[in-house]
């Protein structure tokens, strides 16, 4: 269950990275005709969170820093043993992590080498269902535990008792009824999702026009899926994060998807998508777009999907 | 395609000759998955002297006739990279010098040597300054260890370092020869900087007697264990969980970490192993390589009866052209079958300090992996 979860009658736009121009978010701004000020969650840029001196100038509107980072630092200050307690869940979160990615590995390594097995396509293709189902429990297995452990933290830690907090999230909320749109640039995925949730920022945001790119596209889904097919160290496999706030359904976001998949793998790309499946696995590279209204996806641009047989399906739409 | 040296072999020998070939090239000469070396100078004999396990570790050259030049072609596959040096030989007497035609150098703590690099192989970007990267800072512990004495420790902390966070605890053996001769400092600066690993916390420790307190010293390592964590724990704000602890080195370095970490199993969770010296023997105990490696065989063949998992997770390197691959070769399935989690990496390089500085990307963001996979800009 994901108590994140959220409903979004408007339109929600993901986009890939941006450059120093921001070509895409400001394209994207100026289609919709935002005329007012426009909220900004930059909390992904961390300590540099204030540097969006070129974001503004390129919208070219009043904007509005929500400066999650910041006054997460704030109530970390106020709020001693929250924070205490706060950092303990996260390290027991890593260590989830850790563990779901070992057993993550042993699977696909036997679904590697299965695969190269001399059998019958329908027996290799039958195994290939039982690799992909392992996967897909293992999942859904390690969100469901993740979520359980964030619920039993917020139960324990209720916002009623940190007003340091309290006081934070109401002037989040303030500042962001007076906003026509809002943009999360991307940066830290999970800076951005744990600052978004801890000021709960879409609890007021009704169904005006949000904007997200990279790791603020990927905070919108309904999971949060880790992937690099060229770490420092070698190798590594898709794992998923977390859940996301689920404004975009059926949709894993993959930010910079050409650069980091390697494309000409069809075995691993045919599994993973399998894996995520019926989800779509989508491309956000610069100059993609993908836009929703009420929930529903609508558009695809300059993006490409990764399908079952292990094809880049490039201009896909839906 | 034929060899630049064999097409020149096969034209006139003359003083002229050469020295138009000389300027025409830049040496030692790489091409084709070979290398050729060539020297020039009046001499009884020239032997390449070199550090490459499986070749015979002196090779002749060969003088071309009516000549002062003397050359040498050898397999190079693509990535190498080789470290020799040129034995001369007048009135029967050998010297060793540097290569002079070529002016790269690989240093380590007995001088320097020539160093030539196969095709595909070049310098990381990652070891040089970088002005994007905030360099850490370090001070002197004089700390006076009450099993070894004086050890002064050199302690590094991350450019972005708060009092108010806590970090992982790397352990560098030979920490002096990490810096200056595999840019470690650099290595550490770049790699934070850049995300690839988190801000830790670094101690570089050094020996004055390597040799025995690195071979399975039970005094080494209780000065680690129960005098260096416990003062640098109370000093910095460290993690205490085991996955934050790292005990990392290079050949007899490595046995010092290792065996470390079998003394205290469960305290280190992570192993960085560099072209270890793990000698063993599967009959007796009599070793080839010198009184120095009885302690470490006798560790090493105690270890291989029953290994256990006394670590989590365990990084090796080791060069494919060092005598060493065939233990650190061994060692691996070995580890991997107590359930650590293990990650092996041949180089196509030798037993030196730029072998060593080329892995350490791979290794320090394996072992700890930084925000590297959480960063979508």
């Amino acid at each position: 269950m994901n108590t994140d979860e959220r409903q979004h009658e408007g339109s929600v736009i993901l986009l890939g990275p941006q450059s120093w121009h921001y070509a895409d978010v400001t394209r994207t701004i100026n289609e919709l005709d935002i005329d007012g000020p426009i909220a900004l969650v930059t909390a992904g840029w961390q300590e540099n969170e204030s540097d969006d001196s070129g974001l503004q100038k390129a919208l070219d509107r009043p904007t509005i820093n929500l400066s999650l980072h910041a006054r997460s630092e704030g109530v970390a200050d106020a709020e001693a043993d929250f924070v205490a307690a706060w950092t303990l869940r996260q390290k027991h979160l890593r260590r989830l992590q850790e563990f779901y990615r070992i057993r993550l590995q042993s699977i696909d390594k036997a679904a590697g080498s299965i695969a190269v097995r001399h059998a019958s396509s329908e027996l290799l293709e039958e195994q290939l269902e039982i690799s992909v189902s392992q996967l897909r429990h293992l999942d859904a297995d390690h969100l469901q535990r993740c979520a359980t452990i964030r619920e039993r933290f917020d139960n324990d830690w209720p916002i009623s008792s940190l007003p340091s907090l309290e006081s934070q999230r109401e002037e989040v909320a303030e500042e962001l009824q007076a906003c026509k749109a809002l943009i999360i640039t991307g940066g830290h995925v999970v800076a951005v999702l744990n600052r978004l949730r801890l000021f709960d920022v879409f609890a007021t945001w009704d169904d005006r026009p949000i904007i997200g790119w990279s790791a603020g596209a990927m905070v919108l889904t309904e999971r949060i899926v880790l992937f690099h097919d060229s770490p420092p160290f070698g190798t590594n496999l898709a794992q998923v994060l977390d859940t996301g706030f689920g404004l975009c359904p059926d949709l894993v976001a993959l930010p910079d998807m050409s650069r980091r998949v390697h494309l000409d793998q069809k075995g691993p790309i045919g599994r993973f998508s399998r894996r995520m499946a019926p989800a779509h696995c989508l491309a956000l590279d610069p100059g993609s777009r993908i836009r929703f209204e009420d929930g529903k996806m609508t558009a695809v641009e300059e993006s490409a999907r990764l399908d079952e047989d292990g094809q880049v399906n490039w201009g896909w739409t839906p | 395609m034929k060899l630049a040296i064999d097409q020149f072999l096969e034209g006139p020998k003359t003083k002229a000759a050469v020295d138009d070939f000389l300027d025409a090239h830049q040496f030692p000469l790489v091409q084709d998955d070979t290398i050729t070396f060539v020297w020039r100078g009046e001499a009884e004999a020239v032997h390449l002297r070199h550090w490459i396990y499986g070749l015979g570790s002196s090779q002749g050259l060969s003088r071309m006739e009516g000549t002062d030049l003397w050359h040498q072609t050898l397999p190079l596959p693509s990535g190498s990279r080789v470290e020799y040096k040129f034995e001369i030989v007048r009135d029967g007497n050998g010297h060793w010098i540097r290569d002079p035609l070529n002016p790269h150098l690989a240093r380590d703590p007995f001088g320097a040597n020539s160093v030539a690099h196969g095709e595909d192989y070049s310098v990381p970007d990652w070891i040089h300054p970088d002005p994007q990267c905030p360099p850490g800072t370090y001070k002197v512990i004089d700390y006076h260890s009450d099993v070894l004495g004086h050890s002064p420790t050199r302690i590094y902390l991350p450019a972005r370092f708060r009092e108010s966070r806590d970090y992982p605890l790397l352990i560098v053996h030979d920490g002096e020869d990490y810096l200056r001769y595999a840019s470690l400092g650099h290595i550490l600066d770049n790699l934070m900087a850049r995300r690839e690993i988190p801000d830790m916390i670094v101690a570089f420790t050094d020996s004055t007697a390597r040799l025995t307190e690195y071979a399975n010293d039970e005094r080494h390592a209780h000065f680690l264990t129960e005098e260096l964590v416990p003062f640098m724990e109370s000093e910095f704000p460290l993690r205490t969980q085991p996955q934050s602890r790292c005990l990392m080195g290079a050949s007899f370095g490595a046995v010092a970490a290792f065996s470390t970490a079998c003394r205290y199993p469960g305290f280190y969770g992570r192993l960085l192993l560099q072209s270890g010296s793990f000698a063993f023997t599967d009959i007796g105990e009599g070793n080839r390589r010198g009184p120095a490696f009885d302690p470490v065989v006798k560790f090493m063949n105690e270890f291989r009866a029953a290994p256990s998992a006394v670590s989590e997770r365990v990084f090796v390197s080791c060069g494919m052209y060092e005598s060493l691959i065939y233990e650190n070769r061994s060692l691996i399935p070995l580890l991997k079958s107590t359930g650590m989690n293990v990650h092996f990496r041949e180089a196509r390089d030798g037993h030196n300090w730029e072998n060593w500085r080329d892995r350490l990307r791979e290794g320090l963001s394996w072992l700890f992996p930084g925000a590297f996979l959480m960063m979508y800009e």
